[in-house]
């Protein structure tokens, strides 16, 4: 084996072993999505955040705009905060209501907009007003089954059709 | 009866503290080989063709085996996730569970493993043959110090062939992982590849494979070319080398492996 013929072979090793780190960057892993896209922060809290992750996505309307950030709990009212980065082209009404959803039973968790008509917009560090918090199943069964035995004893004062119950997931104001 | 007994702990004593003395003592050789081997490299680096020469040797000869493990374990890896993901209704994600299995674990692991019983037992019996035949003190008489001539520029192949190899597994992996799941299994291709998007991110799960690939890369290539050169220049020294150059880079990536990733993975959010 000449000097030349190593030269080479070592060339396209070099070559190919760099082509497949380049890859698994950017086919693979997400290296050049929505994090060099200039984007602006927003703030939300909820009560609950449920099983929300760093970087699960932001969608609205089922469109990915964002990714969550950061989640913080704010010490005076003991409410989760997280701020979101939205993507620069997307921008939502002040009255955005941001809830927390899980996609199918056992899929991510992600952040939902939902915008509504006010003719304002959240501009860069806004907090959403309206928020709601995650679903607790546990939570939900557990209403259910009150529910389901305090109109068993109450008889006929609690008709089934007017049940006490509040939604787990309550809309905060 | 007492005096023997005696005797006898010493005698256990004795052998302990011999095995960890010995240890000690080892490893101390290793880390000034390593320096004296960094100290050389500027030297070797100067004659660029023997590091070339040494790459073509551990790297592209070591290819066929690499991209060909790589392509079965991703198949394989595919199948077996498929089966488990598909009771949880799951399936689409076997993206996810063929690319972070293999950018963070098996691609580095694995090809650790093929280099070190390719490459790495190559280099250990050349140079423990090369002392046997009393090359390397022919060298020295010739005023040309083994360890720039011959020990570095294997180092450095070994070293700048490692990552490029992992990587290499890693993406003949996911391809073989595709192969199976999309034309055979008939999960959907967007739904492959856009979910492991959104799920393997370059950092820290791609770089970190990448950091470990490179300290299995330095830690195979220290053992190999220490081993050949501490080899007893005999026909049954050079062998024993080879079989600890595979036996310890073995259990070295292991070690190292569950080291690294309680350092890496043990805050990062997963998925």
């Amino acid at each position: 084996m000449n000097r030349s013929a190593i030269d080479l072979w070592v060339g396209i090793f070099v070559a190919i072993g760099f082509g497949a780190i380049l890859f698994l960057a950017l086919k693979v892993g997400n290296l050049l999505t929505l994090d060099r896209t200039p984007g602006y922060h927003l703030e939300a809290s909820f009560d609950n955040i449920g099983g929300l992750k760093l970087r699960a996505p932001v969608k609205a309307a089922g469109v990915v705009v964002g990714r969550v950030e950061a989640v913080r709990l704010d010490p005076k009212i003991y409410d989760a905060v997280v701020t979101l980065r939205i993507d620069q082209h997307y921008e939502f009404t002040r009255d955005t209501i941001a809830s927390i959803n899980t996609s199918g039973l056992l899929g991510e968790v992600y952040i939902g907009l939902d915008a509504g008509g006010d003719p304002v917009m959240l501009k860069d560090g806004d907090r959403i007003r309206k928020t709601q918090s995650a679903v607790v199943i546990e939570k939900l069964i557990s209403q259910f089954l009150f529910d389901k035995a305090s109109s068993g004893a109450g008889g006929e004062a609690a008709a089934p059709g007017k049940s006490v119950e509040k939604p787990a997931g309550e809309t905060k104001k | 009866m007492s005096a023997e007994l005696t005797a006898g702990v010493a005698q256990v004593l004795r052998r302990i503290g011999g095995t960890v003395t010995g240890a000690v003592s080892k490893l101390g050789f290793v880390s000034r080989f390593l320096l004296a081997v960094l100290w050389h490299t500027p030297g070797a680096f100067r004659r660029m063709h023997l590091t070339l020469r040494e790459i073509y040797f551990a790297g592209v000869l070591s290819l066929v085996i690499i991209l060909m493990s790589g392509l079965f374990v991703g198949m394989v890896l595919s199948l077996q996730g498929y089966e488990t993901l598909k009771r949880y209704g799951a399936g689409e994600q076997l993206g996810i569970l063929v690319a972070l299995s293999l950018v963070r674990e098996l691609g580095p692991v694995m090809s650790g493993l093929l280099f070190a019983s390719r490459a790495g037992s190559a280099m250990t019996a050349e140079i423990g043959l090369m002392k046997t035949t009393e090359q390397l003190a022919a060298m020295e008489m010739m005023a040309v110090d083994p360890l720039a001539r011959v020990v570095a520029p294997r180092f450095w192949g070994g070293v700048i062939s490692m990552p490029l190899l992992a990587a290499l597994f890693s993406a003949f992996g996911i391809f073989g992982g595709y192969i199976v799941g999309v034309p055979l299994i008939g999960i959907d291709a967007g739904a492959f590849w856009g979910q492991m998007k959104a799920g393997v991110d370059f950092w820290p799960d791609v770089t970190n494979g990448i950091i470990k690939s490179f300290v299995f890369g330095v830690a195979v290539s220290l053992i190999a070319v220490f081993e050949g050169y501490d080899a007893k220049p005999t026909a049954e020294g050079v062998s024993s080398a080879t079989t600890r150059t595979v036996v310890m880079s073995s259990l070295a990536i292991l070690a190292l492996d569950f080291v690294m990733t309680v350092f890496m993975f043990r805050g990062a959010s997963v998925v």
